[in-house]
């Protein structure tokens, strides 16, 4: 029985918390790699773009609530996301007509990129607190809870819960879709074979008669659905704010570089590395030893590795060391 | 003279808008805007070493700062006794572990061929290290901690002069991009930005949370300074005989006594905090003409051709003899250390350290606002992207408020809309230097003041 509750305690508190900040990471994660692998530069307004997405999903959303249109127990956000989509979208092709062609054609070394990046993050950033202000927003409704944990304890007679919030499941359900649709793209059809010729090789692709234009236009319109759904679920899952999402940029980073930047499943896979590294370090296993040890055992502190002031550390850290022992990455870089 | 033109004819204009907001709002302000524009143009110097000399990307500028402003704090503050006598055994114990940990480490490093075996077991030392340190240190971090939290809680500092910490600062700057550079410099351009800008945020956890060193976000307030004081000067015969020579035109139309002495009054207040950052900026600007000094003189020396020559291409330098990865490390110590200067410089001014303030939008990614938008390569311009970049960070607010309303006169007060631009004028900084840095990359790529090469 105490064997059950404390894989129960792991549930909860490290695995499904960590599979839903996972899946919000990845989704940030394979659009950095994206953007890096095809348009070739670090874009450093990743945070700030997600931000804006999410921006425009809440604002499609409150108009939904005020028309009264919701989807019951599902959130109304989920309606508003196609919208905000394509807003967003509309945003980046926009700042690549003004900003990034320019470069583009210039054949500018990917720092310049970087240096843009940031005066694109500047403006982002600018027209989000501008249009929404810089406070903290939740837009859920619907149902919360899947399963509640005093519902869960009482259907089971364990002492620990397990909560399951709608959102969880919303957003690992999301993911799963989302992804397997992207890399059903990127390997299947003939346009995705086109981005992964132009990743590997631009010159050789431009001889074989691949449009660039058409390139970069797919990216921003995939990078845009990327960067929408997964601000969008971390702020169904937790809540909107700009300044979080413009530090959230910097796990995303890890996450792509862990995966080994150019490459979409590594990216993938790198947010879940981060998730679980940062949640596995930082939680307090005292708990879970009371369960699994006899009394006599029992630690008096609280088995913690690291305080969770350090969660961000943690995944930066991890970051730091794939680089010094393997900069391309846990999975091979730069092959789409 | 008359190539310098526009470096004179950038810096009059510059002079001209400072003085006309001390004109115009008040002298206060024009010199707070002044003496943070001081601190920037030391932090772009130190980017511009980095960047501009050698062409090393380096978004780590916000950790740097916020050593040298920790240098502030441990310089300054006087030692907590009683905290030492707590745990202060503990912490020199976790220390002393840390010295062997390295020092094992290296003698693993020299003595054993590069193999499997090896890294496991540096690896091994290095998490078991961790795991001792944390557990050796724990009970003397809870009584440095319990030692009256709301005042003190930690160690303290050398209780020095102040202004020894600009040196120490630098000292703890250069220390750290020494490790950072031994880690980091191979790496390619974008990938050292993220990891060095990566690096910082670890720098800054660390200071927010090891609260028995820098009390963390509980902030260390009231630190001493380097000039005197409002409230000692308000009493001070000689400054308040200064205040009135100075204004004795404007006293002697007052009539009546009392009233003439009320305004006198008025005035030594204002003049005594107007006296004191003339103190700062006097200050700053020894530090800011020395650095220059220095600086203009390297970037003419061979040694500045040859970072130039590693920059415009390094396969050549190095083909010509040049040890390419020992010249990166040093001017990425050198620049950081100059980071670090202004770092303490900073917190010097303000009189108090809030780790919690350090964010990278404002000291890592404006900085480098100012050194592309000056030109970087140019001391003269990297100053200037200081001055232009932090006078329009703080004049930003009140200049889009004017344009607001100059472009909404029609419209009434209780438009939703104007009254939603109003509320957000504070945001209209970031736009400014976005569109800035934009159009300056577009269109002026070298900067406001370009880098020139005069060959003799």
């Amino acid at each position: 029985m105490d064997f059950i509750n404390a894989i129960i305690l792991l549930l909860n508190y490290i695995f499904i918390p960590a599979l839903t900040y996972g899946s919000q990471l990845a989704l940030g994660a394979i659009f950095v790699t994206l953007i890096y692998g095809i348009l070739r530069f670090a874009n450093f307004a990743t945070g700030d773009m997600m931000s804006f997405g999410t921006m425009a999903t809440i604002l499609f959303t409150w108009y939904f609530q005020s028309l009264g249109v919701s989807l019951g127990v599902l959130p109304t956000a989920l309606l508003a996301i196609p919208f905000g989509i394509i807003f967003m979208i509309m945003y980046m092709l926009l700042i690549d007509k003004f900003v990034f062609k320019y470069y583009r054609y210039q054949k500018s070394p990917p720092v310049q990129f970087a240096m843009v990046s940031i005066g694109v993050m500047f403006v982002t950033q600018a027209v989000v607190r501008i249009i929404i202000g810089p406070a903290d927003r939740r837009f859920f409704d619907g149902e919360k809870f899947i399963i509640k944990a005093r519902e869960f304890k009482e259907m089971t007679g364990l002492n620990e819960g397990l909560a399951l919030k709608s959102t969880q499941v919303i957003t690992i359900f999301v993911t799963i879709v989302l992804v397997s649709l992207l890399f059903w793209f990127l390997n299947r059809t003939k346009t995705g074979k086109s981005m992964k010729a132009y990743s590997d090789n631009e010159d050789l692709a431009l001889l074989s008669g691949i449009d660039p234009k058409k390139i970069v236009l797919v990216t921003w319109i995939i990078a845009g659905i990327l960067a929408t759904i997964g601000g969008a679920l971390y702020g169904l899952d937790k809540s909107f704010k700009p300044f979080t999402y413009f530090n959230n940029m910097l796990p995303i980073f890890a996450a792509a570089i862990v995966g080994g930047i150019g490459n979409p499943f590594g990216a993938f896979l790198g947010g879940y590395v981060i998730a679980f590294s940062e949640i596995l370090l930082t939680y307090a296993y005292k708990k879970f030893f009371m369960y699994v040890l006899p009394v006599s055992m029992e630690p008096d502190s609280l088995v913690q590795l690291l305080s969770t002031d350090y969660k961000f550390a943690v995944s930066f850290s991890i970051l730091v060391i794939v680089l010094i022992y393997r900069p391309s990455g846990i999975f091979k870089g730069k092959v789409l | 003279m008359r190539k310098n033109l526009n470096v004179i004819a950038a810096y009059s204009i510059m002079m001209a808008l400072i003085l006309l907001v001390g004109i115009f709002q008040s002298w206060n302000i024009a010199l707070s805007i002044f003496n943070l524009c001081l601190i920037s143009a030391v932090m772009t110097m130190g980017a511009n070493i980095q960047w501009g000399y050698a062409g090393l990307i380096n978004f780590g500028i916000m950790g740097y700062t916020a050593l040298g402003g920790l240098a502030a704090v441990l310089i300054s503050v006087d030692p907590v006794q009683e905290a030492w006598r707590a745990g202060g055994f503990d912490i020199l114990m976790s220390l002393w572990l840390i010295v062997v940990m390295v020092l094992v480490i290296r003698f693993i490093l020299k003595r054993f061929e590069k193999s499997k075996i090896r890294t496991y077991s540096i690896a091994a030392i290095i998490i078991s290290g961790i795991i001792l340190i944390r557990f050796s240190a724990e009970p003397g971090i809870e009584a440095i901690e319990a030692v009256d939290p709301a005042k003190t809680g930690f160690l303290g500092g050398f209780g020095l002069p102040i202004i020894f910490s600009w040196i120490v600062g630098a000292l703890f700057a250069g220390g750290l991009a020494f490790i950072v550079g031994k880690v980091a410099l191979g790496l390619r351009a974008d990938y050292l930005a993220i990891a060095t800008l990566l690096i910082s945020e670890i720098v800054i956890a660390i200071i927010k949370h090891e609260d028995w060193l820098t009390r963390g976000v509980k902030n260390v307030i009231g630190l001493k300074r380097p000039a005197p004081y409002e409230v000692d000067l308000q009493t001070t015969d000689w400054f308040i005989n200064l205040v009135e020579k100075f204004n004795s035109g404007k006293l002697s139309v007052i009539e009546n006594l009392a009233d003439r002495q009320a305004a006198l009054n008025q005035l030594v207040i204002e003049g005594s905090s107007v006296f004191v950052k003339l103190c700062y900026s006097g200050l700053f600007l020894v530090v800011v003409i020395i650095l220059l000094i220095l600086t203009q003189k390297a970037l003419y020396s061979p040694w500045g051709r040859m970072m130039r020559a590693i920059r415009d291409n390094e396969e050549a330098a190095n083909a010509m003899g040049k040890n390419v990865v020992k010249q990166h490390l040093l001017i990425f110590i050198l620049g950081s250390a100059i980071v670090g200067i202004a770092g303490a410089m900073l917190v010097t001014q303000d009189g108090l350290f809030t780790p919690g303030s350090y964010r990278p939008m404002r000291y890592t990614f404006l900085i480098w606002v100012m050194v592309i938008v000056g030109g970087s390569g140019n001391n003269f311009g990297a100053i200037l992207g200081g001055f232009v970049v932090w006078f329009l960070w703080i004049e930003a607010a009140p200049i889009s408020l004017f344009l607001i309303n100059f472009f909404t006169t029609g419209i009434p007060e209780t438009n939703a809309l104007k009254a939603h631009l109003i509320e957000s004028v504070p945001y209209f900084r970031f736009l400014m230097m976005g569109l800035g840095l934009l159009f300056i990359m577009r269109y002026r790529p070298k900067g406001i003041l370009p880098e020139k090469i005069e060959i003799k």
